[in-house]
Order: structure tokens, then sequence, then C-alpha cells
């Protein structure tokens, strides 16, 4: 799905990423974790192609393309899908509309036909059950007065309109009461399939409780300093990440 | 901004001004400049009866002594006015009753600009007077709408044929003296669209009038009419282009409502005169005085403009709600790019009891432009219960232009309740790259985040012209991101 060598990256001249390497296959959940300031979300707006981020070194190969070549639309349209922390508000536009708008740019970008409005309202509504949306969710504005659940689930509801092939998932824990975590999570679970690969960001492990991962790796200053399966996230929520900093601390 | 942020907005072209065209045409103009032969001259060309010329000279000594207006929030160069052609029409002698006579030259500008006099070939549903530079071309479908009484006319013609009409309305809204472009107009105008609703007649189809300016040197300066009687209803639709050149050319219209018992207009504007190239040469300044009176109780009069070209917009269409619980409203996006410059608004006067305003006002600027709001919400003495509410929000593109508010109300009477909301936002990196993100490339996102913005005051644009200031919205912002 997603190779990634010694990639490197910096903003305003300081170096976030010091040299990732990443391998995920089709149908894989690969966790990272972290301490804050690790470079976790830079990693997911690196691979996203947020342009504030000067690529210093490295590759990215994503289905066999060069990720880093391509244009922060074009990844989309080529299948990759982030979960944003924040989702940004735009007033006076639908869900409905948004959604349209994307998909029938990915379709023009592969060549096909836009799709029939009233197909695509089909293929929303079935979707919406599916991931049991509230029907008021879509003809408001997009992410405007919406809670933080609202948002985070709304996010997950369009990943599942744009079916991507991999899925980054930036803290999407964040700012979650538990009743929340558990709808998000139960979306992105319904997701889950063998094709379908994710890169959940998160800071605390009690999301890969709901989401469990196959590969826990943990990012230290740039780094992906220790890599292990789910219980390595269940290791850390006991012992905090200090031993992880002592033991890289010690290594150098 | 970062840099690679700015690769990006290279890539994107900005779109070329698309009615920039000039028809070849032979012309007759007035000797340039003005003096009261000019105005003699104008009066003279149309045939007009004297009470008219009379009023065109009270209104040209009146200009002689005024002064040009210098509150507005912008500068511009001192007019000459001895430099402006006040009078062009194309040569042909045309037979208004028939289309066949019309210079096909004319026609096919027309056609080039999405407007088919040929009725047949029309929408259906949508009646047409089109003026070019001076005069008015042609007016569809005018039979049909005559079988219901309402007169759809140029005002040269409504002068000669409904006299009694034109002489009762014309500048009763306003004045001669109003102001100093108005009165300049009185005096000059050449051409305009005249519309009379009858009693209890609701128009059975949108009446528009398109103006376009072709000649160089030229000014335009239209008059139109529109008068609801009781209990009618009308909407109507103007429409503007111009040829780009390289000097300023003035487009000093006037604009006159007048609504009844019970009556209602709706009045729709995309305004898309030439704004100007990228440094703010050549373009129109489009200085216009429109105003509406809801002259009987429950008349109801709405404004709304979608204002994208021009090199100036200046221009306030108001309500004076004089009617017992008439209502005022004003719908308005002005999109300012490059060098524009608008400062728009509304006025609404509030003397009738239990009158109604309500103004959504849309600014939205990019490049290095200057957008303003300039609004005035009066309530008289005898205005009892009146309400206005006001919604006036801008949005900035880039961080090189301006954005600018300037409310003014004056309450006489304790039971009024008004309520004024304002907001700036900007177009973040945020929201372009969130649409990214979701294979939304960057000037679909501006159209799609812009018209968001705008969304209220869009849905108030007849269907058949909504789809139109869509597109003119995403046009006019092209390469603005930056």
């Amino acid at each position: 799905m997603i190779s990634i060598t010694n990639l490197q990256a910096s903003i305003e001249g300081k170096s976030i990423l010091n040299g990732i390497n990443l391998d995920i296959k089709p149908g894989e959940v690969h966790a990272i974790m972290g301490p804050n300031g690790a470079g976790k979300s830079t990693l997911s707006s690196v691979l996203a192609g947020r342009s504030d981020y000067e690529i210093t070194g490295g590759k990215v190969e994503f289905l066999g393309k060069d990720l880093l070549e391509l244009s922060p639309e074009d990844r989309a349209r080529e299948g990759l899908f982030l979960a944003f922390q924040y989702p940004v508000e735009i007033p006076g536009v639908s869900s409905t509309n948004f959604l349209k708008t994307a998909i029938n740019e990915k379709r023009k970008y592969h060549g096909l036909e836009p799709m029939e409005a009233t197909d695509f309202l089909k293929f929303m509504r079935s979707k919406m059950e599916e991931m049991e949306m509230d029907k008021s969710l879509t003809s408001r504005s997009l992410n405007e007065g919406f809670s933080g659940g609202e948002k985070k689930r709304n996010e997950v509801f369009q990943m599942a309109m744009l079916e991507p092939k991999l899925c980054i998932m930036d803290e999407t824990d964040s700012g979650l009461d538990i009743d929340a975590l558990r709808l998000v999570s139960a979306g992105v679970n319904k997701l889950r399939n063998k094709e379908r690969s994710f890169l959940v960001i998160t800071h605390y492990q009690r999301l890969l409780d709901y989401i469990v991962p196959d590969y826990v790796h943990v990012l230290y200053k740039g780094r992906i300093v220790k890599s292990g399966d789910a219980s390595l996230a269940k290791e850390l929520e006991v012992k905090g990440y200090d031993w992880i900093k002592q033991e890289v601390e010690a290594a150098v | 901004m970062s840099e690679p942020e700015v690769g990006i907005i290279d890539q994107v072209v900005t779109q070329e001004y698309k009615y920039g065209f000039t028809t070849d045409i032979e012309m007759e103009t007035a000797p340039m400049g003005l003096s009261e032969d000019t105005v003699r001259f104008i009066s003279a060309k149309k045939n007009e009866p004297e009470w008219m010329l009379a009023w065109r000279l009270k209104a040209y000594h009146h200009w002689l002594s005024m002064e040009e207006p210098n509150w507005q929030n912008f500068n511009y160069p001192k007019i000459n006015y001895q430099e402006i052609i006040f009078y062009a029409a194309p040569k042909q002698k045309i037979q208004l009753d028939s289309l066949d006579q019309v210079d096909p030259e004319l026609l096919k500008t027309f056609e080039k600009l999405g407007i088919s006099l040929q009725e047949q070939k029309r929408l259906t549903g949508v009646a047409v007077d089109a003026v070019f530079d001076s005069v008015s071309i042609a007016t569809t479908f005018k039979e049909q709408l005559k079988e219901k009484g309402v007169i759809f006319c140029s005002i040269s013609e409504a002068m000669h044929d409904y006299p009694e009409l034109v002489k009762k309305y014309i500048g009763s809204v306003v004045p001669q003296t109003d102001n100093y472009f108005a009165a300049l107009n009185s005096a000059v105008f050449s051409d305009g669209s005249f519309v009379y609703i009858p009693k209890g007649v609701r128009c059975p189809m949108e009446l528009s009038t398109y103006f376009r300016i072709n000649a160089e040197n030229t000014g335009q300066f239209e008059r139109t009419l529109i008068i609801a009687d009781d209990d009618s209803y009308v909407s109507y639709l103007e429409g503007c282009t111009a040829p780009m050149r390289d000097e300023h050319q003035l487009h000093a219209a006037v604009v006159e409502l007048v609504a009844h018992n019970n009556a209602e207009i709706k009045y729709s504007t995309v305004q898309n005169w030439y704004p100007g190239d990228k440094d703010g040469k050549g373009g129109i300044y489009n200085f216009v005085t429109k105003r509406g009176i809801c002259e009987g109780a429950h008349a109801k009069i709405s404004w709304t403009q979608v204002e994208t070209g021009s090199a100036i917009t200046w221009k306030y269409p108001s309500c004076i709600l004089k009617g017992d619980h008439s209502t005022g409203e004003f719908f308005s996006v002005a999109v300012t790019n490059n060098a524009q410059i608008a400062d728009t608004g509304t006025k609404m006067i509030h003397i009738g009891k239990n009158t109604k305003s309500r103004i959504v006002s849309k600014g939205i600027s990019a490049g290095k432009s200057h957008n303003s709001y300039r609004g005035l919400v009066k309530i008289n003495k005898k205005a009892d219960g009146a309400r206005n509410y006001t919604q006036c929000d801008s949005m900035l593109i880039g961080d090189k232009c301006g954005a600018h508010t300037f409310p003014y109300i004056e309450v006489n009477n304790n039971s009024a309740t008004l309520e004024h909301e304002a907001s700036t936002s900007k177009i973040g990196e945020d929201q372009i790259f969130y649409c990214a993100q979701r294979g939304i490339g960057l000037e679909e996102a501006i159209s799609l985040i812009v018209n968001g913005f705008c969304k209220e005051v869009l849905n108030q644009l007849p269907m058949e012209f909504a789809v139109e200031a869509q597109k003119l919205l995403a046009v006019s912002l092209e390469g603005s991101v930056g």
C-alpha cells in the first residue's frame, strides 16, 4: 500500500521528521504513538501534502506512485484520506454539496463521468444508514456549529463516502468523550476490510481499545524508535513514554 | 504564505474577461463634451416632447451648480466631462417593431453575450430589452405582455406612447436634483427600460434589460422606471458588460421603482462591467442611483445585486418605506479583485407604521481591492413598530485587500427594533487544504467556499440567473488566492 523510506521533513528550517521508515500492506492497521512534539501530526500532514513542510529527504511510494510528487488533491484522488484532528468549517456549504463535488472531482481524475444527482443521493443515503448518521447532518453547513464528536463522526462518514484505500487518522480521539469515542471507532471498524489500510495516530492508548491495531510504532524525535503489536500500546499506557525516551538517549 | 503555496497559485491561470470584445459598427454620436447643446441634441435625437426637454435642462442647470461628492471611501481621478461622448447610437435607423430590420451585427453581438433577441430562441419566460450604448435595440415579447396589460418598452418609446405615466413618475423617486450623478443622468439620459404593471396583474414572465457599452470614450446614462400598480407583481433583472478598453468609462444610471398598495417589485442585478486589468488600468466607473418607494400599504421592494465587475462600483439601492406594513429588502454580493473598488450598500427609510426591512450584505475582497459596505437605516418619528435586521459579512482572500463597514443608524421612534450583525472571515489555507485533501482542487474549492458564503443572497435570484451568477463569482475570483 504505502512504503515510507527514510522520510525527513522540516518546517521553517527546524527538522521534525528525521528518517521515518514504515511499510503498510493492504488491510493492515498501524498505530503511531508518541509523546507530544514527536512529529506525529507532521507525519500525517506531510503524507497528505500540506505545503507548510519542506521535504528534506527520503521517499514515499503509494500504490506504485511517488506520493511526494503528487499534489494534495491528486493524493486524495488516488485514495489517500486524512481524517483531520481539527476538521475545518465551511459555512454555507452542505455536506451533500461538498461530498458531491469531491466524488465528482475524483471521478473526473479517473476519467469517469460525474455521478447523476439521483444516483449520488441514493448512494449517500445508503452510506448514511450504514454509518448510522443523523439525517440533519448532511444538510447542515459543513462542520459549522458541530460538536467535537459530530465533527469526527462526519470525518469518518466522509471516509465511508470517498472509499479511500489508505486512511490516516490524526488524533481522532482528541477532544472526544467516551461515548463519542465509541461511536467514531465503531464507524472506523465498519470500514476495515482486507484491502483498506489504516494509519492511526494517537497520543493515548484508549482509542486502540476500540480500533485494535496490527502494529504499534512509537515515534520520538522524528524517528520510529520502537515497534510491536497491540500489546506495546498497553505497555505504554502503564509505563508512559519516559522509559522509551531513556532507551533512546542511552543508545545515543 | 509559504513558498510552495505560491507555486500552486501561479499555476492557476486568470481567466480573461469573457465579454471584452468590441462590435465594429457605424455609429452616430453627439459631439464630445457636455453643454446645453448636448442636452438639446439628445432630446432632439429622441424627438422628445417639450416638457421632457425642459425637465432635462432643469437637471442640467442644477448639475452645473453642484460639486462632485467626495465623502466616499476611495479616490478616483477627476472626470473630465468635456472628454465624454454622451450619445452614441448605431447608425442604421431601426424600426423598433421589427426584429428583421435590426442590424445583424447587433443581433450577433447580443447572441455572443448569450442574449438571443430572436424570440423563438429565447428562454421562454424571460422578456428582454437590449440596450446598446445609448439606445434600446429591441424588446422581446412585447405583444404577449401587452395582452396582460403589461407595458415593457424602452423609456424613449414610453415618452411617446405613454406620456402621462412617464410624466407622472419620472423623477418622483430620484428627483433631478437628488445628487451629482443623478442630476447628470437626468440631463443626458439616452435610454433605458420602462415597465408598468397594471392593477392586479402578476407579470407572466421575468423582465430583463441587458446593457452593453460598446463605443469608445462614451458614457452610458440609462434610466429605468418601473411602476407596479395595486396588487401587482413583477420580477425584473438587469445584466451588463462592456469591452476591454484602456480608459475608464462612466456609467451613471438612475433606477426608480414605485410599488403601490400590496404590490411587489423584485429587482435583481448581475453586474459584470469590464473591471479593468489587474493593475487597475481601464474599467467602468459604475456610479448609479437606485431607489424604490413603497408608496402603498403592504407594498414590497426587494433589491438583489451581484456585483462582480466595474473598476469602481458606487451605489446604494434604497427603499423608502412610506406605506404602512411595507417591506424593503436588500441582498448583495459584491466581489472585488485586483485593483477594483466597491463602496455599496443601501438605505432603508422607514416612514410608515410597522414597516420592515432586511439587509444581507456579503462582501468578498481579493487581490489589492477595497470593498466597503455603507448602509443607512433611518426610522422616522411616525414609523411605529418599525423593524430592521442587518447582516453584514466580509470575506478576505489574501492579505493585501481591505473590507470596511460603515453602518449608519438614525432612530427617531422608540418602538423600533433594530438588529445588526457583522462578521469578517478569511478564506483560509486550512479550508483550501481541507478541500484538497478531499480531492477538490483550488479553483473548485474557492468556488465552493465563496458560493457557500453568498448562498443567502444567491438564493434570492431567479433560477435562470442564479447559475450564471455562481459561475461569475468563480470566474471573478480565479487566480485570486496567493
